[in-house]
C-alpha cells in the first residue's frame, strides 16, 4: 500500500504543491488502491481513470510552472457521490432507470471542483435516489463498510463514505437529505457535513426531496471537511434556493477548533435524542464525547426540543410526498429507459418504471402518492407540514440556550447487510437523530467518538449549528477530534483493519 | 396540491389500514405496473409504515402555519440576459428513440380520442 494514501487531503496538498509529491502519482496511487480493493469494498459505481491522471498531469504543469494553486486542494483525489451529473462519467444515482446515462451538463458542485483543480477519482454507489440507509437499496449491489466488510456502510452515501474508510480517496462528496451524509460517516469512522440548507447548489443533483436535500463534504478529518467545503458552497443564481451569502470561514474555525479551547461555548444536549432505542455502546461514546467537552472548557446543558420525537413520521410523510413528485419526471420520453411493452405512451410508461424502479422507490412513490392525495392531505401532509413548523421554533428555543447542539448521529452502529433490508420501517430508525436537521434546514456533522465497546465499531457525534452557524459547528467537531486523537494516540481511522480479500 | 384523484376508500380515520386494493390504485396513478406479488408485500408494508406516521395527527398543531421550506425566500430573480442551452444534439443525445430532431414517443391519445 503507498504511503500517499493513508495522508490527510491537507498534507498531500501541501505535498503536492510543494512539488514533493506530483498529483500524477497522488492519483495513481489512489486508483491502484481502488483497483487493489474495491472488489471487496465496492464504492465505486464508475471510475474514471483517464480524466483523473489528465486533470492531475494539469495540476503538475501549474506547479512546475511555478503558478498559484487553483485551490487549496488542487491536485487531491476526490470520490463523488453518483447523484451529481457529470458530462465525463454516467450518472446512475444507483438506480437502472439511469444506467449508462451521460448528462449532457455538470453540476455546479462538479464544476466548482473541477474549477479548483480536484481530482475526481469516479462515482460512488448509493441507495437508488438517494433513498436508503445502507447502500443496500443499490441497483449496482450493496457497498461493504470496510471495518467488517459484512456489514453496510450506512446509507444513502455509502459509497462515498466507505471509499474514505477503505482510503481510496482522501474526500468525497456526499448528500444528505434525512443523514446521508452523516449517518454512513457515524458508522465508517468518518467524518461528513451535512451544510445549511442552500449552502451548497443543488443544480445538476438529482432531486430526491428538494426541500431537504443538501450535497456536503466528506473526509477522513475535520480540517478536510472544512477545506472542501469552502470549495463547493456558495451562491449559485442556477439554483434558486441557494443562499446568497458569503461561506461561513470553516477552515478557520477548524484549524481554531483543533488547539483544544472550547471555553465560552455553550453546548446543548438534547434530551429527546439519546436514551432508549440507542445501542449501549453509542451511549458510552457519546457520554465520553460529552467528558470531553467538558475538559475542553465548553458548557454543557441539557435542552429539550419536543418535537424531535416526531421528526421521524413527519419526515416519512414530506419526504415520499416530494419524492413521488420529483420522480414523476422519469416517464421514459425524453432520457433514461424505456421499456417498449404496450402502445400507449402511458402503457409504455408503466411498465418502465415497474422495471427501473427498485422497491423502496416504489414504497415511496405510493406512500408519497397516498399523502398527496384529496381526502388525505391536510391530515398527512399538511400537517407534517405543521410538525416541520414546531420542529424549526424548538430548534430555535434551543439554539438560545446554546451555541451548538449534539446528539449520536445514528442509534446503532453499522449492522449487518440484509438484516434490516425487508423491515422498511426498522431502517427508517436509522435516521432518528439526523432527520430534525434537515426539516429545520440547520446545518450537521458527524465526527468520529470512538468505538462501541460490545462490537468494536466506529461511533459518531453529531454536532449541529443553527442556519449558516458552521464556523462553531467545525470548532466543535475540531476540537472534539483532536481530544479523542490525544486521548488514544491517534486518529480513529488508523484503526480500521486492512481489507480482506 | 392535491392529486386529482385520491383513492376512494376509507379516509384516515381508518388509521393502520390501506388495502391491497388502495395500493393497486395508487401505483396505477403513480404509473408503475406493480406484480401481484409486489402487491401483497407493499399493502404490508405500507400499512406498517402508516400506522408509524399516523402520529403526526396527535400533535397539537391547529394554529401552527406549515413550512413547505426550511428557508424563508421571496421569489428569486436574476437579469434577463442571454445564455447558452443544450443544443438540439445535446438534449437528444439520451433519449430511448429520437427522429427528425424530435423525441419520438409512444401513441399519446387513446383510440377513442
Amino acid at each position: 500500500m503507498s504511503d500517499l494514501i493513508r495522508l490527510t487531503a491537507a498534507e498531500l496538498a501541501a505535498k503536492i504543491h510543494s512539488g514533493e509529491v506530483s498529483a500524477v502519482e497522488a492519483a495513481q496511487a489512489h486508483l491502484d488502491r481502488i483497483a487493489e480493493v474495491d472488489g471487496e469494498v465496492h464504492a465505486f459505481l464508475h471510475v474514471g481513470a483517464e480524466a483523473a491522471l489528465a486533470n492531475a498531469a494539469l495540476v503538475d504543469e501549474a506547479v512546475k510552472a511555478g503558478t498559484a494553486p487553483a485551490s487549496p486542494l488542487a491536485g487531491v483525489p476526490l470520490a463523488l457521490k453518483d447523484v451529481f451529473t457529470t458530462t465525463d462519467m454516467p450518472t446512475t444515482c444507483g438506480s437502472k432507470m439511469l444506467e449508462g446515462w451521460r448528462p449532457p451538463y455538470d453540476a455546479t458542485l462538479t464544476a466548482r471542483l473541477r474549477a479548483a483543480g480536484i481530482t475526481i477519482l469516479g462515482k460512488t454507489n448509493m441507495d437508488e435516489f438517494a433513498m436508503g440507509s445502507s447502500t443496500e437499496h443499490s441497483a449496482y449491489g450493496p457497498t461493504r463498510n470496510p471495518w467488517d466488510l459484512s456489514r453496510i456502510p450506512g446509507g444513502s452515501g455509502g459509497g462515498s463514505a466507505a471509499a474514505l474508510a477503505a482510503f481510496e480517496a482522501p474526500l468525497a462528496i456526499g448528500t444528505d437529505t434525512g443523514g446521508s451524509i452523516r449517518q454512513p460517516a457515524a458508522v465508517t469512522g468518518t467524518v461528513g457535513v451535512k451544510p445549511t440548507y442552500g449552502g451548497v447548489s443543488r443544480y445538476g443533483l438529482v432531486a430526491c426531496a428538494s426541500s431537504l436535500d443538501q450535497g456536503g463534504p466528506c473526509a477522513r478529518t475535520v480540517l478536510d471537511a472544512a477545506l472542501l467545503h469552502e470549495v463547493i458552497g456558495g451562491h449559485d443564481p442556477l439554483d434558486s434556493t441557494s443562499i446568497d451569502a458569503p461561506v461561513p470561514a470553516v477552515v478557520e474555525a477548524a484549524r481554531i477548533g483543533a488547539q483544544g479551547d472550547l471555553s465560552g461555548v455553550r453546548v446543548g444536549v438534547v434530551r429527546e435524542l439519546g436514551g432508549e432505542g440507542y445501542q449501549p455502546g453509542v451511549r458510552a461514546s457519546f457520554e465520553a464525547a460529552l467528558r470531553r467537552l467538558e475538559k475542553l472548557g465548553a458548557e454543557v446543558v441539557e435542552v429539550s426540543c419536543p418535537h424531535f420525537e416526531d421528526g421521524l413520521a413527519a419526515y416519512y410523510l414530506i419526504l415520499p410526498s416530494e419524492v413521488s413528485s420529483n420522480l414523476a419526471r422519469f416517464d421514459a420520453m425524453r432520457y433514461g429507459l424505456r421499456v417498449e411493452k404496450g402502445a400507449s405512451a402511458e402503457e409504455v410508461m408503466a411498465a418502465t418504471r415497474e422495471a427501473g424502479f427498485g422497491p423502496e422507490a416504489k414504497r415511496r412513490i405510493i406512500l408519497g402518492t397516498y399523502a398527496l392525495s384529496s381526502g388525505y392531505y391536510d391530515a398527512y401532509y399538511g400537517q407534517a407540514q405543521k410538525v416541520r413548523t414546531l420542529i424549526s421554533r424548538d430548534f430555535a428555543a434551543a439554539f438560545e440556550q446554546a451555541d451548538v447542539l449534539v446528539s449520536p448521529t445514528a442509534p446503532t452502529t453499522a449492522f449487518p447487510i440484509g438484516e434490516k433490508v425487508d423491515d422498511p420501517l426498522a431502517m427508517y430508525l436509522n435516521d432518528l437523530a439526523t432527520i430534525p436537521t434537515n426539516l429545520a434546514g440547520v446545518a450537521g456533522m458527524s465526527v468520529p467518538s470512538g468505538l462501541a465497546e460490545e462490537d468494536g465499531l466506529p461511533v459518531g457525534l453529531q454536532v449541529m449549528a443553527p442556519a449558516l452557524g458552521e464556523a462553531v459547528m467545525y470548532r466543535v467537531g475540531a476540537a472534539v477530534e483532536a481530544a479523542r486523537d490525544a486521548d488514544e494516540g491517534g486518529p480513529l481511522i488508523a484503526r480500521v483493519p486492512e481489507v480482506a480479500k | 396540491m392535491p392529486a386529482d384523484s385520491g383513492p376512494a376508500v376509507a379516509g384516515p380515520d381508518s388509521r393502520g389500514a390501506i388495502s391491497r386494493d388502495e395500493v393497486a390504485h395508487l401505483a396505477r396513478l403513480a404509473r408503475l405496473a406493480v406484480t401481484d406479488d409486489e402487491l401483497d408485500v407493499f399493502a404490508g408494508q405500507l400499512d406498517v409504515i402508516l400506522g408509524a406516521v399516523a402520529r403526526v395527527g396527535e400533535v397539537a398543531a391547529e394554529d401552527i402555519p406549515p413550512t413547505s421550506h426550511a428557508v424563508p425566500l421571496q421569489n428569486v430573480f436574476r437579469p434577463d440576459v442571454r445564455r447558452p442551452g443544450l443544443s438540439q444534439e445535446q438534449a437528444l443525445a439520451c433519449a430511448p428513440a429520437a427522429e427528425e430532431g424530435r423525441f419520438r414517443v409512444p401513441r399519446i391519445l387513446g383510440e377513442e380520442q
